[in-house]
């Protein structure tokens, strides 16, 4: 489903003689219907390697192929590709100006996937799905961080994306908020959607994960199921890693 | 106080030149400066945020010589220069659009800065749902960034308004020309120039009122 090929992606910081190098030939594929969860240390690449699938960060180097189409090459109607690629975002980016429900419609409406009914429709279904049903025609402002996060997840779904990039979904949340979320992500795990997801949650990774992707310096330094990156791993820093977090 | 009997005494005479001519030529060329120059003001933004280099720097040089000389300098320029090109143009006219180009580089900064202050991340959703930049700009960017804008241009509204005050020295007149013409006709100099200061004065208020109340309401629509 996504495949990259040797990404690089450096930053250019001002003040600084030389660039960051970030994503150092990053080389990965995620399969159709895979749950894929990325870890590792903060500054790692997690977020930038996240990013660059949907090309939200460009890579000076490498490629990126979206159910076949290489989307790095030159002439490529990117937008076309991100309808097809939900993203969730640490800090929800829910629209303020707008309402609830139009959150949800803009983006199908706007790109011509569906009439304005068509899209009240399946907005009422999505949100009647998270619990957010009676919110409808109120402003995000009003809702708490989990309910945000919920409606930054059914947005993204209301484009009937064929993968769902989560950036740490859960991070900025109060803990008792933390749950709800997760629940919403583990359903959409469930119906068979192909997710790739940055998290902390280690309890949650382990559980819904197919595969872990364990980030650090730049490249992925150790993968496998979570049985063998959680309770066997290979790689010094990914044991490092995993005793800090997990106590 | 002979003070005070001489300013009712001009005002029963003149109120029609302070209140009418000059009152009413101030809100016409601040309305106009405002107006215009907003409009102007987007092109320029525009420019200065466009990929190309060559608008850029146009806007960006365009900008600093307007800040960089006093609007007086900039309105002679326009009152003597805009004759030559085009025999015959009024006064009004040629003042107008020195105020115009002046507004409208402050208010491109003032729109730049609306949209810049709103979250980058609002343009990262946008375009991860599959919206074009455009789309981005008008339907998720814009819409808040008004809530930045329209306050500040409120208050440029206010700024204008005192500064037409430079458009006397072409007597074009507004309040301050009002003032030069009573002061003429009566010799009572700093008579005339306190009913000046009032009328700016109350100007001033009503308008500050007016965009406070702009701003509360573009805060509770949040
Ligand atoms: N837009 C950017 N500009 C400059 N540096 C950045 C930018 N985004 C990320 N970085 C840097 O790249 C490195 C990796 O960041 P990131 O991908 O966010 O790591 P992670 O998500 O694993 O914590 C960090 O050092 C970060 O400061
Ligand atoms: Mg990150």
């Amino acid at each position: 489903m996504i495949k990259t090929v040797d990404l690089h992606k450096s930053f250019i910081i001002e003040g600084q003689p030389e660039p960051l190098h970030v994503l150092k030939g990053v080389n990965e594929h995620i399969e159709k219907g895979e749950v894929v969860s990325i870890i590792g240390p903060s500054g790692g690449g997690k977020s930038t390697f996240l990013r660059c699938l949907n090309l939200l960060e460009v890579p000076e180097k490498g490629q990126i192929f979206f159910e076949g189409v290489d989307i790095t090459a030159k002439g490529i109607d990117i937008d076309v590709h991100r309808q097809k690629m939900g993203m969730v975002f640490q800090h929800f980016n829910v629209f303020p100006h707008l309402s609830v429900a139009e959150n949800i419609t803009l983006a199908p409406v706007l790109t011509k996937k569906k009439t304005q009914a068509e899209a009240d429709e399946m907005a009422k279904e999505l949100l009647a799905r998270v619990g957010l049903l009676d919110k409808w025609s109120e402003h995000p402002g009003r809702l708490s961080g989990g309910q945000k996060q919920r409606l930054a997840i059914v947005r993204a779904l209301a484009m009937e994306p064929d993968v769902m990039l989560f950036d740490e979904p859960t991070s900025a949340l109060d803990p008792e908020m933390v749950g709800e979320v997760l629940d919403v992500i583990k359903d959409l795990v469930k119906s068979g959607m192909t997710c790739v997801i940055v998290t902390h949650e280690m309890g949650f990774c382990r559980e819904v994960s197919d595969r872990v992707l364990f980030m650090d310096g730049g490249n992925i330094a150790e993968e496998g199921t979570p049985e063998q990156v959680f309770n066997h791993p290979q790689n010094p820093r990914t044991a490092e890693f995993l005793s800090k977090v997990l106590y | 106080m002979s003070f005070f009997s001489n300013i009712v005494k001009i005002m029963s005479k003149y109120w029609r030149v302070f209140l009418i001519r000059g009152v009413g030529y101030t809100l016409a060329l601040t309305s106009i400066t405002v107006f215009f120059g907003a409009i102007l003001g987007i092109f320029i933004c525009l420019a200065r945020m466009s990929k190309s280099k060559v608008l850029n720097s146009i806007a960006l040089n365009l900008g600093e010589i307007v800040r960089g000389t006093p609007m007086l300098l900039q309105l002679y320029v326009f009152y003597l220069g805009l004759p030559r090109l085009f025999p015959g143009i009024p006064t009004f006219v040629s003042v107008s659009i020195g105020f115009i180009l002046n507004s409208a580089c402050y208010v491109s900064e003032v729109f730049r800065s609306g949209i810049q202050a709103v979250d980058k991340g609002q343009t990262e959703a946008a375009r991860s749902l599959g919206l074009s930049g455009k789309q981005t700009m008008t339907k998720i960017v814009l819409p808040q960034a008004i809530k930045n804008i329209l306050p500040a241009l409120g208050n440029e509204f206010i700024t204008i308004t005192k500064d037409t005050s430079l458009a006397s020295t072409f007597f074009v007149g507004e309040v301050m020309t009002s003032y030069l013409i009573v002061k003429g006709n009566t010799f009572l100099t700093m008579e005339c120039l306190f009913i000046v200061a009032v009328i700016y004065y109350v100007m001033t208020l009503i308008l500050n009122r007016v965009v406070g109340r702009m701003e509360r309401r573009m805060r509770t629509s949040d």
